[in-house]
């Protein structure tokens, strides 16, 4: 039996009171596709970055092929033959591809002859690994999915022989995800060992060979794939059984309750992010907008609460209409019954370093919840929080503690509940899962359910085909700014829709 | 991370701050040939203990209070309001256009409320200029508030050596102001009421400024437009979101940073000088920025970091008479020590004694 590529060995690591790792211990054969699953916070992204010299362990031990490897930085790692490529991608945009291959190994002061043996060595590694890209493609240009090829290249090119993916497939349409499994597997006859860090079910089922299971950050279980189930490794991760369907209530879609047409939207710069997107949200009923991320979905979200002003084409709030000579900013839109769950929960739906209390006013502060007339009253605002972090169970229930120091999931529970909390008639919910654990999903699909149940228009953009899936009465799919497709929840597929979200038109031509 | 608890965070990390700066000015002192313990020492009776130290050392206090509130409200809103210098300066023209129009027959009761709002409104004024621009045009605040300091000393120097320059006189200062429009010494106020206290410049506008840190906490921390301010500070884009208007808060922020600084001139003004002569802010605008570092923009931090730079700047006028080899630059020395040590470097120590503390 040949070594490991790695093991390691009752790895433990402390963030303060916090065990980030409890004593893991792993096992991972040579030229194989591993993963390591976990809800968000169970310590995967931790254990990975000990590997890979970020964060040095306070105790265990790591061994790479079988002999010990003191890693204490990334070089160090790098040096053991360990490659990572990150979530968010470390590339200089306005660099081509082969100049972000060389950088860091340049080769001399001058660029010249650094230049011609780096393309040499790319091209050479382009053909075993059949990782296509063009080295003289400026990185902006590409599609993410060749983005990440490049990562894959720039791990490889330093002789990377294990490579970690941290949750790879955020950032890919569905038929993109098939492409990269397919490069995986390539990479696996080639002798790569793949540790692949994700928290998607899915995937792990789709491509790798072994399994493990981490859950507040101890390892709970591992598995071979083809010997497990998609419940079981649910189970092991969350530690109960969960159904990861929701319960869908039937509800009559009722009167349109928000109607936009003929949204135009050009950003600074005069590209057009939104081109003619029209769409009603009707009551009791929940409108899927199927879509990659940044196709248009956050420029639409701004333009609908208010945010952003209409700049071509008009708007229906009730009987409100909203133009650009008659605009209508986001405490208006508030006042006309429209609640927004932004996308972007640090960026927008949360102030961090505001206390919870403080956090579960914002947008609705000039009202009675944040105080009488206009001081700001902190004992209203500590029982509004309590009587949300309630309701929607808010772990820890401490109004007081900065919305920086809560779970993702916890975080967009409390900005789920301040949008409820106020029943509003129309609401805007843009990824309403994204970095929440299992547990918290199926508490905020409830939720939204219960909204539609109780007669809320519902707009959801979700870039989670599952999630549209399971939620929406109605789906549309957004691609480069325009809405390429509509269809009944009844007559939608995920082949088709997968297609359209790639642009790729009803009749086969690429948009 | 680890937080540090508030003991550390808000009184060791400070108190090794300033020590250390303390420290190095010793190292300086002891190379220019003096003894650090009789500098300190000198420094310690001139600012409290000597008469009318003390007094003296309130009134700088009272200016750096001021300057202090201004840059810290700005720094709420994330705005960085290097312009207390000039607005503190034009407040003194908007205190003294009041006198002028009026105190020739207004009682004090009336006169000196006015003489008070006409600098606030004069400063706020200077610092809406900058906020409307950054708000509007996308002027940056820092560019716009610095050069708004030289146009504040230039349009000074212009109207002290011109039309108001005190009819008769050759020097570029106004008139005095009547006696009505003077706030009243506090000496004069204790001495009255039968406690005994060494003469000093140090007026009504002490307490007015300590009024002027609960009025900032109340705004700030208590009501709904501190809020929507914060927000804005923390992260425009939730700001926006929630719906703050965040052009309309740049300025109104701007305006209220500019009025509090523009209320020095008061302490000056209509307290010790009873007029305006050039250049009366001397830095003290300029030095508000350390102070609102110092205090980190929190009221009662301000009051302490005002009166740690009050005392200095006392302390440090007798070092410059005691000593041949020490001047006033040295205190300068000192000031520049501390900004550094506990702005600029404050973090410095911040990995050690989370680390202490870890394991304590």
């Amino acid at each position: 039996m040949t070594a490991p590529a790695v093991r390691l060995t009752g790895i433990t690591k402390r963030f303060g009171p916090v065990i980030a790792n409890d004593s893991i211990d792993l096992e991972v054969a040579p030229g194989t596709i591993h993963g390591i699953i976990g809800e968000n916070g169970a310590g995967k992204s931790t254990l990975v970055s000990i590997l890979y010299g970020f964060y040095t362990a306070d105790s265990g031990e790591i061994e790479i092929d079988g002999r010990p490897a003191p890693i204490k930085d990334s070089a160090d790692a790098i040096r053991f033959g360990i490659g990572m490529v990150h979530q968010h991608f470390m590339l200089v945009p306005n660099f081509t591809v082969l100049e972000n291959i060389m950088l860091g190994a340049e080769g001399g002061a001058m660029l010249r002859a650094g230049k011609a043996a780096t393309r040499e060595e790319l091209l050479r590694l382009e053909r075993d690994y059949a990782l296509d890209v063009d080295p003289d493609a400026v990185i902006e240009d590409l599609p993410v999915g060749l983005q990440q090829r490049v990562e894959i290249l720039k791990a490889l090119r330093r002789g990377a022989r294990i490579l970690i993916l941290d949750e790879p497939t955020g950032v890919l349409t569905p038929a993109e995800t098939d492409r990269f499994f397919d490069i995986l597997r390539g990479l696996r006859e080639q002798g790569v060992t793949i540790l692949l860090i994700t928290h998607k079910l899915r995937e792990i089922m789709e491509v790798t060979d072994t399994v493990s299971v981490m859950r507040r950050g101890k390892m709970v279980g591992h598995r071979r794939t083809a010997e497990t189930t998609r419940e079981e490794l649910a189970e092991l991760m969350v530690g109960r059984a969960v159904s990861l369907q929701v319960d869908r209530i039937h509800a009559e879609p009722g009167e349109v309750a928000m109607a936009a047409t003929g949204l135009t939207w050009r950003d600074e710069g005069g590209v057009a992010r939104l081109t003619n997107v029209s769409l009603d949200l009707r009551a009791g009923e929940i409108l899927g907008l199927a879509g990659v991320s940044g196709n248009g979905q956050s420029e639409l979200l701004d333009i609908l609460s208010g945010i952003a002003p209409v700049q071509d084409g008009r708007m229906m709030v009730g009987d409100r209409v909203v133009t650009r000579e008659a605009p209508v900013g986001p405490a208006e839109m508030r006042r006309l019954g429209v609640a927004h769950v932004p996308e972007d929960r640090h960026r927008r739906a949360l102030v961090l370093p505001f206390e919870a209390r403080e956090n579960a006013v914002l947008g609705y502060h000039d009202g009675a919840r944040a105080g009488e007339g206009r001081m700001l009253s902190p004992a209203a605002m500590q029982a509004h929080c309590e009587t949300l972090m309630e309701r929607f169970d808010v772990r820890p229930p401490a109004p007081r503690q900065p919305a920086a120091g809560f779970s993702g999931g916890n975080q967009q529970k409390l900005v789920l509940a301040r949008e409820i909390e106020t029943q509003p008639a129309i609401m805007l919910i843009g990824q309403p899962t994204r970095g929440v654990d299992i547990g918290g999903i199926a508490f905020i699909h409830a939720e939204i359910m219960a909204r539609k149940a109780a007669g809320c228009a519902i707009l959801l953009v979700s870039v989670e085909l599952d999630e549209i899936l399971a939620l929406s009465d109605r789906i549309m799919v957004m691609n480069a700014g325009r809405i390429v497709g509509q269809m009944p929840r009844a007559e939608a597929d995920v082949g088709r829709i997968g297609l359209m979200m790639a642009g790729v038109s009803e009749t086969g031509a690429a948009a | 991370m680890t937080r540090l608890p508030a003991w550390a965070e808000y009184l060791l990390i400070p108190l090794l701050n300033i020590s250390l700066a303390f420290g190095v000015a010793a190292l300086v002192v002891m190379a220019i040939g003096e003894s650090p313990v009789e500098a300190l020492n000198v420094m310690i009776q001139g600012a409290f203990v000597y008469e009318g130290a003390f007094g003296y050392t309130l009134y700088y206090t009272t200016n750096f209070i001021f300057t202090g509130l201004a840059v810290a409200v700005a720094f709420h809103a994330r705005l960085f309001n290097i312009g207390g210098e000039g607005q503190a300066y034009l407040g003194g023209l908007g205190a003294i256009l009041v006198c002028i129009a009026l105190d020739s027959w207004m009682p004090s009761l009336l006169l000196i409320p006015l003489a008070i709002a006409g600098s606030a409104a004069m400063g706020a004024a200077w610092a809406f200029i900058p906020g409307w621009l950054q708000a509007y045009r996308g002027s940056h605040i820092v560019i716009t508030t610095i050069m708004f300091n030289f146009i504040g000393a230039g349009l000074m120097v212009a109207l002290l050596a011109g039309v108001l320059m005190r009819p008769g006189q050759s020097n570029p200062e106004s008139r005095e102001v009547a006696e009505a429009a003077r706030l009243p010494y506090i000496h004069d106020m204790l001495n009255a009421v039968g406690f005994d206290m060494a003469s000093s410049p140090l007026s009504l506008a002490f307490p007015i400024a300590l009024l002027a840190c609960v009025g900032v906490w109340v705004l700030i921390w208590r009501t709904k437009w501190g809020y929507a301010l914060r927000a804005m500070g923390q992260s425009e884009s939730a700001a926006e979101y929630a719906g703050v208007p965040v052009r309309r808060m740049i300025v109104t922020a701007m305006a209220i940073s500019g009025a509090l600084a523009g209320l020095m001139a008061i302490n000056t003004v209509l307290g010790a000088h009873g007029k305006v002569v050039l250049n009366f802010p001397s830095g003290f605008g300029f030095t508000g920025i350390a102070v609102a570092l110092m205090g980190r923009s929190h009221p009662v931090g301000i009051v302490l970091a005002a009166f740690l730079f009050g005392a200095l700047f006392q302390g440090g006028t007798e070092l410059d008479f005691e000593f041949q080899t020490i001047t006033r630059e040295m205190v300068l020395l000192i000031q520049g020590l501390i900004i550094l040590f506990s702005g600029a470097l404050s973090l410095m120590f911040v990995p050690w004694i989370t680390r202490l503390v870890g394991r304590a």
